[in-house]
């Protein structure tokens, strides 16, 4: 069954979500290869969205995914709290900080 | 598994040129004056968009380490909050006002002044004090806040700008 993403690139359904996919929708963003910091940022992600219904804010990310703001726009260079969302699979998150 | 898009991409010829980068202008030193800057700064390197924020005039208290953790809410001349201005005069009014605002920021996760330009800074945008208001209020490289990339002039600012959009606020 192939994953229905929106007109953005993210996933319609984060249960259609698998770690080959993610690999998938990282090299179509232009990051050529996840790395195990790519990962921690995304199953934090992951498991915050799943668990509180929302995405983390870059802030929070920034804080709380052990992962520093710096190094988080190094790993998703076009801005890390949608990239990462689309790569972990969950909605496009809204906030504006 | 393949991604299947749901609806089609528009063709890059029907939409406007996205925003590549910004320069934001922040020139006033209220909290309420600071913030909508530092937010539009922030949120364009979210988006992948090149920033710089430029402080000038009582916007460089934003970057003033002694500065930065002090800064209040217009209580007067500020038809917004709407007070009256005689309550608004009222000693400890201002403070009262900072404290519910700040109350209500850290619940939807936006950080103080000074957390904030350091995650702006860490996000790779510029941060810059404006030489003119540097000259006029005596100040120093030594009194910024570590994250200021430097001094420069309007001239130097104007260049850094090139290319992308103006956002005075």
């Amino acid at each position: 069954m192939p994953a229905t993403v929106d007109a953005e690139g993210f996933l319609t359904d984060p249960a259609q979500w698998d770690e080959g996919l993610a690999e998938e929708i990282a090299h179509e963003n232009g990051i050529p290869e996840l790395t195990p910091r790519h990962w921690q940022v995304l199953r934090y992600m992951r498991e915050t969205y799943l668990t509180t219904g929302s995405a983390p804010t870059i802030r929070t990310l920034g804080k709380a995914s052990g992962v520093p703001i710096k190094e988080l726009y190094e790993l998703f260079p076009k801005g890390p709290a949608k990239l990462a969302a689309k790569v972990a699979g969950i909605p496009k998150p809204r906030g504006c900080i | 598994m393949a991604i299947e898009h749901q609806a089609p991409v528009l063709a890059a010829e029907e939409r406007p040129a996205a925003i590549e980068r910004v320069a934001v202008i922040i020139s006033k030193g209220s909290l309420e004056g600071v913030y909508p800057g530092l937010i539009m700064a922030n949120g364009a390197r979210m988006e992948g968009i090149e920033a710089d924020v430029f402080f000038t005039f009582f916007g460089l208290d934003a970057i003033i380490a002694r500065r930065q953790g002090r800064l209040k809410v217009a209580t007067v001349g500020n038809p917004g909050m709407h007070m009256p201005t005689l309550i608004g005069a009222l000693p400890g009014m201002s403070w009262l006002a900072t404290r519910m605002m700040a109350k209500k920021m850290e619940k939807l996760d936006i950080p103080p002044v000074g957390e904030f330009v350091e995650m702006i800074s860490d996000s790779g945008a510029g941060v810059w004090a404006c030489k003119a208001s540097v000259d006029m209020f005596g100040l120093a490289e030594r009194d910024f806040v570590p994250q200021v990339d430097g001094v420069i002039t309007v001239g130097e600012f104007y260049e850094k700008a090139a290319g992308g959009q103006i956002v005075f606020t």
